[in-house]
């Protein structure tokens, strides 16, 4: 008999189809993500610059990355960044999804799709305007600010200011996309919980306090932690506008990883500082995971 | 139906000052949203003259859009457009049929290790793209795909979120929708095709937007696997605009308003399926 796909016994003819269906997409998990993932923790323990061979030197990255100043720097501009951008922006976005969800508001479109407009734009384009915005001679910044008196400033050339500029641009890109996600839990919640409390004689923030809050907590916890995650990674705008600089006062984890990878040519450093970034991460996620669990026994 | 949730207790007047200082604000935020990209285009139709003046000028007069046309020659815009959408078509184009096939496996097929697999996928999720980076880089460089749209379109394809989002959607399909299908003798490809993919089709569309968004903005990425100018794309090409020709405004919001403006008018467009989609993705 010949041995056609559909001679092959049933169990086993599913089990290939199973399988097949999954083929393309696990192989290329396979090569891009999931060997990738081992060869850099492998790779961290390696001195490696791409033109000579890996010169194995266990855990000399991960010590010397403890003792370079510019990686205590990058993870205060980190963690400076992570929480200013999600406190400030997640308050917002949460006041104006309250403010979007009131019943007597008109154009509720209207101001999601404004809003949103930010979201949709690339952060190299956003970054790019806000440069221009920013720009210490003639951007129009300053001039809002001669106007009102008060004394211009170097924004992204002072190096007290411009993590400031780069979390401003940040949370007005996001505001729209983290106001979006509350709208829809704020959605969630049943309207006769607000009537039941109002004929209690509550007023707005007790019904806030009580009832919002509480039932908001999937979706804080879920916005929070991505945009938390996302955060530490923060790039692409730091690039672009500062590169980094002045004195170091924008330089990230990934911007400094960035560098010493891709301008220094350390490989097996970098491999360790995406490493340390990672359990960072991780950690940061865990202690958030911990803290929800907790706060949701009531 | 609750009338309000803020305020039910005030008089009437200072019910009506209260929202609307409160309408003001969300209209105030909402200019906020749009003014950066007004001045893009202000200063895009100046000239150089008028941009270095002081206090800045409002309206250009003449509108100037000999601009646009240095912006697009000064640095190869057509092709870095070229290679965004060659790019970010593909990578949608692959992700929605990997991640949609791979998803009705998850969902509906049966074969051993199904699960411990799926988990592994999930894992694969948290994987941000600094870890693995490096090695993928140096893989690229092995394989001579450094430069080519091969290093900017496959890694791109396989999306552990989106085989995740495409298995919730597709368990939701009843089975004895399929089963009718496989007594009567229908192989499992053309049920995927013919069956499960017309019914998912709130769920490709999202995808598809989510995905050729992230594509299309993509920047680390591209920033490190391609070094020629030819193979830039769109986001990376901008940036490099940017060191090319400092301090020339004009000419950077000129290139600033091709890359966004047909992104804004797409949005405009298809807003309502966008932002339903992005929702969607960003809840489940």
């Amino acid at each position: 008999m010949a041995r056609k796909f559909s001679n092959l016994p049933k169990l086993n003819r599913k089990a290939l189809t199973g399988y097949l269906f999954i083929l393309p997409l696990i192989s290329i998990l396979a090569i891009f993500v999931l060997i990738p993932v081992g060869a850099s923790l492998v790779l961290s323990f390696y001195k490696w610059d791409i033109i000579s061979s890996p010169r194995f030197v266990g855990l000399q990255n991960y010590v010397r990355l403890v003792g370079q100043d510019l990686f205590w720097i990058s993870l205060k501009n980190t963690l400076t960044y992570t929480v200013a951008v999600v406190a400030i922006g997640l308050v917002l976005a949460l006041s104006l999804a309250l403010l979007l969800n009131e019943t007597w508001l008109r154009g509720k479109t209207f101001f999601r799709t404004v809003y949103f407009i930010p979201v949709i734009t690339s952060m190299v384009v956003t970054s790019m305007i806000w440069s221009w915005l920013y720009s210490p001679m003639y951007g129009i910044l300053n001039y809002i600010l001669k106007i009102l008196g008060l004394p211009m400033q170097k924004w992204l050339s002072d190096p007290k200011l411009a993590m400031i500029c780069i979390i401003l641009m940040t949370i007005w890109k996001f505001l729209g996309y983290h106001t979006i996600i509350f709208l829809a839990g704020l959605q969630g919640i049943p309207e006769q919980m607000y009537e039941a409390a109002m004929l209690d004689g509550s007023n707005w923030w007790q019904r806030f306090r009580y009832i919002t809050l509480p039932l908001l907590k999937p979706t804080t916890f879920f916005i929070t932690v991505m945009a938390i995650i996302g955060s530490f990674q923060v790039f692409d705008q730091v690039y672009i506008m500062t590169k980094g600089g002045p004195l170091y006062s924008t330089t990230v984890l990934v911007v400094y990883l960035y560098n010493n990878a891709f301008r220094y040519f350390r490989m097996g450093f970098g491999c360790a500082i995406a490493w340390v970034l990672f359990g960072i991460i991780f950690i940061v996620t865990l202690v958030q995971l911990r803290l929800f669990r907790e706060l949701i026994e009531y | 139906m609750v009338k309000s949730k803020i305020l039910s207790s005030r008089g009437h007047t200072g019910r009506v000052i209260l929202r609307t200082t409160l309408y003001s604000i969300a209209l105030l935020g909402a200019i906020s949203m749009v003014i950066p990209f007004l001045w893009m285009t202000i200063t895009a139709l100046k000239t150089e003259a008028q941009v270095f003046t002081w206090p800045p000028q409002f309206i250009p007069s003449p509108f100037r859009f000999q601009n646009f046309i240095d912006a697009w020659t000064a640095v190869p815009f057509a092709r870095f457009f070229l290679n965004s959408t060659i790019v970010a078509t593909s990578v949608t184009l692959g992700s929605l049929l990997f991640n949609s096939m791979a998803g009705y496996a998850f969902a509906k097929l049966k074969f051993p290790g199904r699960d411990i697999i799926f988990l592994i996928v999930l894992g694969s999720m948290m994987v941000p793209v600094f870890v693995t980076i490096i090695p993928v880089f140096t893989l690229i460089r092995y394989l001579g795909w450094l430069n080519t749209y091969y290093a900017l379109i496959v890694p791109g394809i396989a999306s552990a979120f989106g085989t995740f989002l495409m298995r919730q959607f597709i368990s939701t399909i009843p089975n004895d929708y399929l089963d009718a299908a496989r007594i009567d003798g229908c192989n499992e490809f053309r049920i995927y095709f013919s069956i499960v993919l017309p019914l998912c089709k709130p769920a490709i569309a999202a995808l598809g937007i989510f995905t050729f968004m992230a594509a299309w903005n993509d920047f680390l990425w591209p920033l490190t696997m391609t070094t020629t100018e030819e193979m830039k794309t769109l986001q990376v090409g901008l940036s490099f605009f940017l060191s090319e020709y400092i301090q020339k405004w004009t000419l950077h919001m000129a290139g600033a308003f091709f890359a966004t403006i047909p992104v804004i008018l797409v949005f405009l467009f298809f807003q309502r399926r966008i932002i339903k989609g992005i929702t969607l993705t960003g809840l489940k």
